[in-house]
């Protein structure tokens, strides 16, 4: 322990949370502030002392972005086997779905924001580190396939680890799959928006995450290919701070706008409003 | 676990090294001298060095399969291209920045015919490994990638596609310069190319590095390469993450994470990630590099001249296709 242990931040927090009944306060992972349940619910899950944006899960993304009861899912019926027969696939897959409650790492279906109609799909972290095997990448281009047929707008929240290795190469070809599906999209003249979600990284990013018209991402999400550890192991080179973040990624180009999360919602709204109006005839 | 596939058997190497002494000339003369009938001898031992090759290269293990795939003579891209083609003409740069040297491509005939070739490239001694980055591409390889696969589209020539990465850099340049984008972009584009594209998996297909260049119609594996989501050693620090263990332990688990992740040409083909796989030489393609591209050019052939009957549209929708329905699911009505 530091020689000042007594008086660091973390202990001060961690004697006050134990004086606390459960569910009254919680903690901001980043800079450990004590905080409310409440005002923290009431934010957001965005801590007001430091702004660092905690992960939502799926239903919490959809409740704080889509119009109250638009929500219609689709392909809920779609489930995963575990192909390869890979050692604690099978485990793993029935535990994620006991602690989250949900089917897999994506919910997809028709909604509207702020009145304005659209496919939209969210990916939850907390399934299996929101990583990408058939089903999701399934989901994904049924969704887009979607927004084709009934020239919807699709807007994608991503969030993963990447591809799901346990499905191995059927996971990686999600990829192919989920950016050719975009292709049809880009090619009709279909929207696409993408928000980047702490974290989005590896074989997500680097298919259906990097192919939207437009990119927005939350502040500080982890944002990147390979992942810090590997990147550190290229001898010589040091690591920006700021590496494979939301903001690295804007600053190389990558990203059209970094929006605060209470924003998201109205950003959305006039994005959708902007592609659904006009053709520069009243001008 | 060494990278000399000569080890996968010691009797093999023992073979090999009996048949060389034999067969150097000073031993050779004493033999005569001595009244041996030395030319049958080699025959004879020829022929058991080619059955004992043929038993133990037709039950190499996952793992044993990653080594040989990864071996340093193993033929590499440019290799094949000399081989298959009757002139290749190569073409540098991204036209954006760069010209990334993981990544090789240009103009080629196939029995006469024009094509479009690209391929990933390893190097063979230190000083070209570095040059190519060891074969993994930053964003620039794989725009130069795409920039040939338009070029391809817009000529109407066949592209084709040599697969030997063990992944995309993952470096900080390579994220500057967003090697995801590239990656994603390829994904996209050549999933709609409107001309016929070949993809040969010669060595190693290593996850989303080999992926963002190997979309295509026609997907061929040589029969001791592999093609996986990530690697055995990332895919067993993930799984079993423990650095007390002893380098035996790290390569038992390794092993393992091949078994279990399925990274064999036979596996993909039941997969339906490949659609064909082309049988190496007894031994490998390393020990006779003409034959293995006697036998990759005549694949090329027959599958070019499939899809060459083909109208864009149709190839587009198939291709589509063949991508859309990967994977494994089961389905209830919502």
């Amino acid at each position: 322990m530091p020689r000042n242990g007594w008086f660091s931040r973390r202990s001060r927090t961690a004697r006050v949370m134990e004086s606390v009944p459960d569910g009254i306060a919680t903690k901001c992972v980043k800079c450990n502030e004590i905080l409310f349940a409440r005002d923290f619910e009431r934010n957001l899950k965005v801590c007001p002392k430091c702004g660092h944006h905690h992960r939502l899960n799926a239903r919490e993304r959809l409740a704080i972005t889509v119009d109250e009861g638009s929500f219609v899912a689709m392909d809920e019926g779609l489930t995963s086997l575990d192909p390869l027969g890979f050692p604690e696939y099978a485990e793993k897959f029935q535990r994620a779905c006991a602690n989250t409650g949900q089917t897999e790492a994506i919910l997809t279906g028709t909604a509207a924001i702020e009145s304005h109609p659209c496919v939209i799909g969210v990916a939850d972290f907390s399934f299996m580190g929101g990583s990408m095997g058939s089903v999701v990448g399934e989901r994904i281009a049924r969704a887009m396939e979607t927004g084709l047929e009934r020239r919807l707008p699709v807007v994608m929240f991503t969030a993963s680890g990447g591809a799901r290795m346990q499905e191995g190469l059927l996971a990686l070809m999600q990829m192919a799959k989920t950016a050719a599906a975009a292709g049809k999209l880009d090619r009709a003249g279909v929207p696409y928006i993408v928000v980047l979600t702490d974290p989005t990284t590896g074989g997500v990013y680097a298919s259906y995450a990097c192919l939207g018209d437009i990119i927005l991402a939350e502040p500080g999400a982890i944002v990147g290919f390979a992942g810090r550890r590997v990147a550190n192991q290229d001898m010589g080179t040091r690591l920006p701070d700021n590496f494979q973040t939301s903001e690295f990624q804007a600053e190389h180009g990558m990203v059209d706008r970094i929006i605060p999360r209470k924003e998201i919602r109205p950003a959305l709204a006039n994005l959708l409003s902007f592609f659904a109006e006009g053709n520069g005839h009243a001008i | 676990m060494q990278s000399n596939p000569s080890d996968i058997d010691r009797t093999i190497t023992e073979l090999e090294d009996i048949i060389a002494t034999l067969k150097s000339p000073a031993n050779r003369s004493r033999a005569i001298a001595e009244g041996i009938d030395i030319d049958r001898e080699l025959v004879r031992l020829e022929e058991e060095l080619q059955q004992v090759l043929a038993q133990r290269y037709a039950s190499l293990s996952p793992w044993e399969k990653t080594v040989l795939a990864r071996h340093k003579d193993r033929p590499y891209s440019l290799d094949y291209v000399r081989l298959i083609f009757d002139e290749f003409f190569e073409l540098w740069g991204d036209r954006l920045a760069n010209n990334d040297e993981a990544v090789i491509g240009g103009l080629a005939r196939l029995n006469g015919e024009p094509v479009v070739v690209i391929g990933q490239q390893k190097g063979r001694d230190l000083k070209e490994r570095q040059r190519r980055n060891f074969g993994s591409a930053r964003a620039e390889g794989f725009r130069k990638a795409l920039r040939l696969a338009k070029l391809a589209e817009k000529f109407h020539k066949p592209l084709i596609s040599f697969i030997d990465t063990a992944g995309a850099a993952a470096d900080l340049r390579a994220e500057e310069h967003g090697v995801s984008e590239a990656i994603a972009r390829n994904l996209r584009e050549v999933a709609l190319l409107r001309t016929p594209i070949l993809i040969a998996v010669i060595g190693e297909g290593g996850s989303g590095g080999a992926l963002g260049m190997a979309v295509g119609d026609r997907i061929l594996m040589l029969e001791h390469a592999i093609y996986s989501v990530i690697s055995p050693e990332g895919c067993a620090a993930i799984l079993w993450h423990d650095k007390s263990q002893s380098p035996e332990a790290q390569r038992e688990k390794t092993a393992q994470a091949a078994d279990a992740l399925k990274l064999t040409a036979q596996n993909a083909l039941r997969l339906g990630v490949v659609d064909e796989v082309l049988p190496e030489p007894v031994g490998g393609a390393h020990r006779d590099p003409v034959a293995m591209a006697a036998t990759i050019k005549n694949a090329l052939c027959s599958h070019l001249g499939e899809l060459c009957r083909l109208s864009a549209d149709e190839l587009v929708d198939a291709r589509y296709r063949r991508f859309r329905k990967l994977g494994a699911w089961a389905e209830q009505e919502d």
